[in-house]
């Protein structure tokens, strides 16, 4: 078991933030279209990283709900991208061994005629290693 | 003029339009698209992590090969844009990554970021020239109001993707002033579809996609055109609205009077 100091070290590794220089300014979560859902909130990632509570940041729906948009990362006055933060500590969980967050046997019943492939492979990256 | 052209695995299948218009449209303004041979994958999605290496080859692989050929590498699909731009990127200025990557790939001569990556649009904009594009007008599309949906991925970040002013650009509304037709500018433009969310939850991509839509209405829209096939989707398939999606493709075949021969 990784101690919340060796996570949060990794975490600050895989994103390339520093999370030091947020001002919170909270620019990115009202920029956030995915703010409703969230219940980690993008002005909140840094915190958790400071505190190192790396156990509720994992355990985040925020996770999953982050799309990738980068309004947070264009917006932040201070070049902290909130939406790298939330996204590597997405990838500390799915590079653990059955951490994913999609099956394959899933996805027949997912489908639909029109779908895109594009959706396929992005959702796949996201979701799992 | 000939470009290295990264067609991308939806343009060969779901979204087959947005390419047959593109390539057609193409020929009429006198340039040609040389498909780079066995592509791969760009994987959908730019690996934000800084240690990820294997998920960047593919894009590596495409950069490389129009750097052989002398060309400019064109791509059409939003998300492969960003991938393979923001994959160039690295490979410019990021020692680590370039250095990884090129272990990988063993080439003779190390690939640094060398090739330029345009989108279609900035072919459309840099290269033929939206006045050039006007006169090349057959059919201009006279009296549609027309809304350029933008979306995340040809934007932001706009340091790296360098595609228009991320918060209000113009790319898309002179390209549709080229076309003949009257661009409609409404505030959720630059906004997201809701991406991959639309395979696990459909109804957080179909609100967001409604917010998009009923904003262009409310401001006069007939119609959006877009350049990505899961923006498309998720507006035509998870949205309540029903105002029309096109590929901006197929409008610019439609102007330049090639549509009808795609069609065959």
């Amino acid at each position: 078991m990784e101690t919340s100091f060796k996570s949060a070290e990794l975490i600050r590794e895989i994103s390339g933030v520093n999370p030091y220089k947020c001002m919170k300014c909270g620019k990115c979560s009202a920029s956030c279209p995915s703010y409703n859902e969230m219940d980690i909130k993008p002005h909140q990632f840094v915190s958790y990283v400071l505190n190192e509570d790396i156990e509720s940041l994992v355990n985040s729906k925020s996770l999953w709900k982050c799309l990738s948009c980068f309004a947070c990362v264009e917006r932040c006055p201070r070049d902290v991208k909130p939406g790298k933060l939330i996204d590597a500590a997405r990838q500390v969980v799915v590079r653990q061994k059955d951490q994913d967050y999609l099956s394959p046997n899933e996805i027949p019943e997912l489908l639909d005629p029109d779908m895109p492939q594009q959706l396929l492979v992005s959702a796949f990256r996201k979701y799992r290693r | 003029m000939k470009y290295s052209y990264y067609s991308g695995c939806t343009l060969r299948t779901k979204a087959k339009d947005l390419d047959a218009y593109a390539r057609a449209s193409a020929k009429a303004l006198g340039f040609e698209l040389e498909e780079i041979e066995n592509w791969q994958c760009c994987g959908g999605v730019y690996p934000l992590g800084s240690d990820e290496i294997a998920t960047k080859l593919s894009s590596v692989r495409a950069l490389n090969e129009a750097k052989e050929k002398g060309q400019e590498l064109v791509t059409l699909c939003s998300a492969c844009h960003h991938v393979i731009k923001r994959v160039n990127d690295d490979m410019k200025n990021v020692e680590d990554i370039r250095t990884r990557a090129n272990n990988y790939m063993k080439l003779e001569e190390p690939y640094a970021g060398e090739t330029t990556v345009l989108h279609f649009l900035e072919v459309l904009r840099d290269r033929v020239g939206f006045d050039k594009l006007k006169e090349k007008v057959v059919n201009p599309l006279k009296g549609k109001k027309i809304g350029a949906y933008y979306g995340c991925l040809l934007l932001r970040p706009g340091k790296v993707l360098e595609f228009d002013n991320p918060e209000n650009p113009k790319i898309m509304e002179d390209f549709i002033r080229a076309i003949g037709a009257e661009p409609v500018i409404y505030p959720y433009r630059n906004e997201c579809c809701g991406g991959h969310i639309a395979l696990k939850e459909k109804e957080m991509a179909g609100n967001m996609s409604d917010n998009i839509m009923n904003s262009a209405e409310g401001f006069g829209a007939d119609m959006l055109i877009t350049a990505c096939p899961l923006c498309l989707y998720n507006m035509n398939k998870n949205s309540k609205s029903e105002l029309p999606v096109y590929y901006f493709t197929e409008l610019l075949a439609e102007a330049l009077g090639v549509k009808e021969e795609v069609a065959k």
